[in-house]
C-alpha cells in the first residue's frame, strides 16, 4: 500500500523542524517513530502534504536522570526505555515500555510521538497520568512546559500549536516506598489493548499514603478513577477496599462498544485490571519483586 | 491528488552491499527491498504493521519494513533473510527451521528468522517465555508455533556450539 504523495523534509535539529512546520503550514506532519502515522497514511486516514522527518536529528533519543526526574528525549524509543536499568527502578514505566505492541514496533516507536498523537488507545499517557509528568513543547524561538493534564486535550488532540513540537518528557521519580503497575488486556501483542489500568501508590507503614489510578482505552482520554483512589487513600489496604476501588473504576470508565468488546464488557474488564494492578503495585511498594505482564486473550 | 513528489537520493547498505538509488518519498522500505533491489525474500503480509512477514534488521534492530519509508533507511545497514546465508552455507537459524520443521507454507518464515536473529544476538540462551515474547510480532497461520519455538531453541544451541565459528 502506498500513501498519498508527500514531499519529504529532513530536519537537522528540533528548531529546524519547528521552523519547517511554521513555513510549511498545516499540511505538514512530523515523522517520529512512524508506527501509527505510517499505517494511518497507508490507509489514507492521514494525508499530510509535507512530512518532516525527525529521525536524522542527533541527540533526541536519551534517558537522563537529574534532580529527581527522568528526562526522555522526544525520540527515545520504547525499546530503549524497556532496556534501561535506571528506568526499571520505576517499574510502572518498565511495564509500559515492555508491553507496547511487539519488539519491532518498540524498536521504532517513540515516547514523544506516542504522547503527541494522543491516541485514546495509546499506553504512555495512561501510565504517565499516575506519575508527575510534564511535557516540554518547543516552537522556533521559545519553549514552554505543560503538565501532562494540560497537554492532553481530547482524543488525538493536544495543546500543541501547529508549529510546536514535543522536545522532552519529564517524569518525576516517585518518593520512597512507592510502587506501581500497568496491566493491559490485549487480544494479541501487535494490537491496541481492549482496556488497561495503571496504578501508582505510596505506602506509609501499613497504610496507603497516596495513590493514582488511570484507566486506558475506556474513554476519549485516559481517565483518572478519583473515587477509586479516594477509597484507598489513607487506608489500610484490604482485599475488600481494593474491590471497592475496582468498582469505582468501573463507574468512572466511559467505554464505547467496538470490535474489541462491548462497553459493558470493557467496564467489567477494567475493574479486574485495576484490582490486579493495585495488588502488584502494593507488593512493589513494599519492596517485593513482582513481574507484571499484560494479559493476552 | 498532489503530483508525484520529487525523488530523493539515498544510499542503503543491504546485506553488506551499498545501493545508491533515487526513491519517491512515499516508497516503503519493503517495496524498495523487493522492487528496486529485487530481494524478494522479505515478504509483505498484512501491510498494516501486524504480521511481521516484512521484518528486517535496520542498524541491528528488527523493524517492520512496511512501516518505515525507504528514505528513512538512507545511510542505514539493512539485513534481510538473504543476508543470513554465507558462501552457500545456510545460517544456523535457517538450518534449525529446516531441521525442526519450523515452517509449513513458509510465508512468515523470513520475518520469523530475522526476529530470531535479533533475539539470539541479544540473548544467546533465551528461555521459552523470552522466545515467545521475541516473536510476538510475527504471525504464523500454519504451524501453531510449537515447531518454531523448537527451531529457535535449536538455533540457539547451534550458535552456542564451539563448532559454530561465526
Amino acid at each position: 500500500m502506498y500513501p498519498r504523495s508527500f514531499s519529504y523534509h529532513r530536519a537537522s535539529s528540533l528548531k529546524d523542524a519547528a521552523t519547517l512546520l511554521s513555513q510549511l503550514g498545516e499540511g505538514a506532519k512530523l515523522l517520529a517513530g512512524g508506527q501509527s502515522l505510517i499505517p494511518l497514511m497507508k490507509l489514507r486516514f492521514a494525508n499530510p502534504v509535507h512530512l518532516v522527518d525527525l529521525n536524522f536529528i542527533s541527540g533526541t533519543s536519551y534517558i537522563r536522570e537529574q534532580d529527581g526526574a527522568f528526562r526522555f528525549g522526544p525520540l527515545t524509543r520504547h525499546a530503549e526505555i524497556e532496556k534501561s536499568a535506571s528506568v526499571a527502578r520505576v517499574p510502572i514505566l518498565h511495564d509500559c515500555a515492555a508491553g507496547i505492541a511487539d519488539v519491532q514496533v518498540r524498536n521504532r516507536g517513540t515516547i514523544g510521538g506516542s504522547l503527541a498523537e494522543a491516541d485514546p488507545s495509546g499506553d504512555w499517557a495512561t501510565v504517565l497520568l499516575t506519575l508527575s509528568c510534564e511535557v516540554r513543547c518547543a516552537v522556533q524561538s521559545t519553549d514552554r512546559t505543560l503538565k501532562l493534564t494540560e497537554f492532553l486535550k481530547d482524543a488525538f488532540t493536544t495543546a500543541l500549536a501547529p508549529d510546536e513540537l514535543v522536545s522532552e518528557v519529564i517524569v518525576k521519580v516517585p518518593p520512597e516506598n512507592s510502587g506501581g503497575a500497568y496491566i493491559a488486556f490485549k487480544r494479541t501483542a501487535p494490537v491496541y489493548p481492549t482496556a488497561s489500568a495503571a496504578v501508582q501508590l505510596t505506602v506509609e507503614g501499613d497504610r496507603c499514603k497516596d495513590i493514582a489510578i488511570a484507566l486506558g482505552c475506556v474513554g476519549l482520554l485516559p481517565i483518572r478513577a478519583r473515587e477509586g483512589e479516594a477509597a484507598l487513600r489513607g487506608q489500610q489496604i484490604t482485599p475488600k477496599l481494593i474491590e471497592s476501588a475496582a468498582e469505582a473504576a468501573r463507574t468512572a470508565a466511559d467505554p464505547q462498544s467496538d470490535m474489541r468488546g462491548s462497553a459493558d464488557y470493557k467496564r467489567q474488564l477494567v475493574g479486574a485490571l485495576v484490582k490486579r494492578a493495585t495488588e502488584a503495585a502494593l507488593q512493589r511498594a513494599r519492596g517485593q519483586q513482582v513481574e507484571v505482564s499484560h494479559i493476552y486473550a | 491528488m498532489p503530483e508525484a513528489a520529487p525523488g530523493v537520493s539515498i544510499q542503503v547498505c543491504v546485506n553488506g552491499k551499498l545501493h545508491p538509488r533515487e526513491v519517491e518519498p512515499r516508497k516503503l522500505l519493503v517495496e524498495f527491498i523487493r522492487e528496486d533491489l529485487e530481494l524478494t525474500g522479505t515478504h509483505i503480509g498484512c501491510d498494516t504493521t501486524y504480521c511481521g512477514a516484512c521484518t528486517v534488521l535496520m542498524n541491528g534492530a528488527a523493524v517492520k519494513s512496511c512501516t518505515v519509508f525507504a528514505v528513512q533507511a538512507d545511510g542505514a545497514e539493512i539485513t534481510t533473510v538473504e543476508g543470513l546465508e554465507k558462501n552457500g552455507d545456510l545460517h544456523p537459524i535457517q538450518k534449525a527451521f529446516g531441521d525442526c520443521y519450523g515452517l509449513q507454507c513458509g510465508y512468515c518464515t523470513p520475518g520469523l528468522m530475522i526476529s530470531a536473529l535479533q533475539l539470539l544476538k541479544d540473548n544467546p540462551t533465551p528461555n521459552q517465555e523470552q522466545i515467545r515474547k521475541a516473536i510476538a510480532g510475527n504471525t504464523c497461520r500454519c504451524t501453531g508455533y510449537q515447531n518454531i519455538f523448537k527451531a529457535i531453541e535449536n538455533a540457539a544451541a547451534k550458535l552456542r556450539s564451539p563448532s559454530h565459528a561465526d
